[in-house]
């Protein structure tokens, strides 16, 4: 697994650090899709940033949306702590009672988006172990990560529903100086954006998702690994 | 909708903190901080830029613009301006949201937001 910890020099943001929002097909999206648009009544977890569009989008259909911007939320101050080696990390364990907190088998469909790519080392794990737990069996998880060493700068979008398997992405701006970051990295990451933590490859992506009943990958043009994990 | 008028709402201003149930017949714009239940049936709430809501809120319509903890029940409808930070969940009729609202919960969208 490569890890992106090394502090660099501060860059300028790039262009494509700017607002502009891009598009993209997505093969995954268009396979959960076809579930969304057949079944009544889903329920729905969107962990990526408040998007207006995903929740017109679903609440127009008749389905029950739950909005949990998770990166948000893993800059908490409060989460700050340390290991035995006395190495900074975040507390999974005050995370997840803040954080995902739903009976057990509530969601239909859980949309990761690129959320383990940018989260911190120490909250994907119990995360996805969360996620598992909250999925009913036979739900479904979709989640992006990248195929190749993008670089820590590689641009963290929130991404807008806007067709069957269409995807507008917008550059993540941080704006509230509240949800600044607790440790370095991140405090320097929510100043200048989400940064890459590291790069999964596919066996570190069936480790994460071990506990899933089933995991599909689809490769896209733009270097993205869409994964789709069945509970 | 900004800051009303005086006269067509009652306002609570910004250095007002208010703890405990909240009822009222009458459009009602919130700046300042309530702790409890807000119960405006068949009526209007604004929590403006400054207003800090701590509270289930009950009320035909809503805009919010400032900071909302608690769950939102809305009989026509909700919107969530730019500013809005919401952590609760959402019962309406119809919901607009702005790009930057901020919003951790449910969003359920039926006939009366029920």
């Amino acid at each position: 697994m490569k890890l992106f910890r090394t502090p660099g020099p501060d860059k300028p943001s790039s262009p494509a650090q700017t607002s502009q929002k891009l598009s993209r097909r997505s093969s995954g999206l268009g396979e959960l899709a076809r579930t969304w648009s057949t079944d009544e009544g889903l329920c729905i977890l969107d962990l990526g940033a408040t998007s207006p569009a995903n929740i017109r989008h679903f609440t127009e259909r008749g389905h029950k949306i739950y909005s949990e911007d998770l990166l948000t939320a893993s800059t908490d101050p409060a989460l700050v702590t340390k290991d035995e080696h006395g190495n900074v990390v975040l507390d999974s364990r005050q995370f997840l009672e803040d954080n995902l907190v739903y009976p057990a088998a509530q969601f239909d469909i859980v949309l990761c988006w690129n959320l383990p790519d940018y989260l911190d080392e120490s909250l994907v794990k119990p995360v996805v172990g969360r996620l598992w737990s909250v999925l009913k069996p036979g739900g479904m998880l979709l989640a992006f990560f990248h195929t190749r060493d993008a670089g820590p700068d590689a641009p963290c979008y929130r991404y807008h529903i806007m067709g069957p398997d269409v995807l507008d992405m917008q550059p993540i701006v941080p704006q509230r100086e509240v949800r600044r970051g607790p440790t370095g990295a991140i405090h320097r990451a929510v100043v200048q954006g989400f940064r890459l933590q590291r790069v999964f490859n596919n066996r570190h992506i069936e480790n994460l998702f071990r506990d899933f009943a089933s995991i599909k990958f689809f490769l896209s043009r733009d270097n993205i690994r869409e994964v789709l994990a069945v509970r | 909708m900004d800051v009303p008028k005086t006269g067509e709402f009652a306002h609570i201003g910004k250095s007002v903190m208010i703890k405990g149930e909240l009822s009222g017949s009458e459009d009602l714009y919130l700046d300042g901080q309530v702790e409890g239940n807000i119960l405006l049936k068949g009526n209007n709430l604004t929590v403006g830029p400054n207003g800090q809501v701590k509270a289930n809120v009950d009320a035909k319509g809503v805009i919010i613009q400032g900071k909302l903890e608690g769950n939102l029940h809305a009989t026509d409808r909700v919107e969530l301006r730019k500013s809005a930070i919401v952590n609760g969940d959402i019962a309406t009729q119809r919901i607009a949201i702005e790009e930057g609202a901020y919003l951790k919960g449910k969003v359920d969208v039926g006939k009366d937001g029920k």
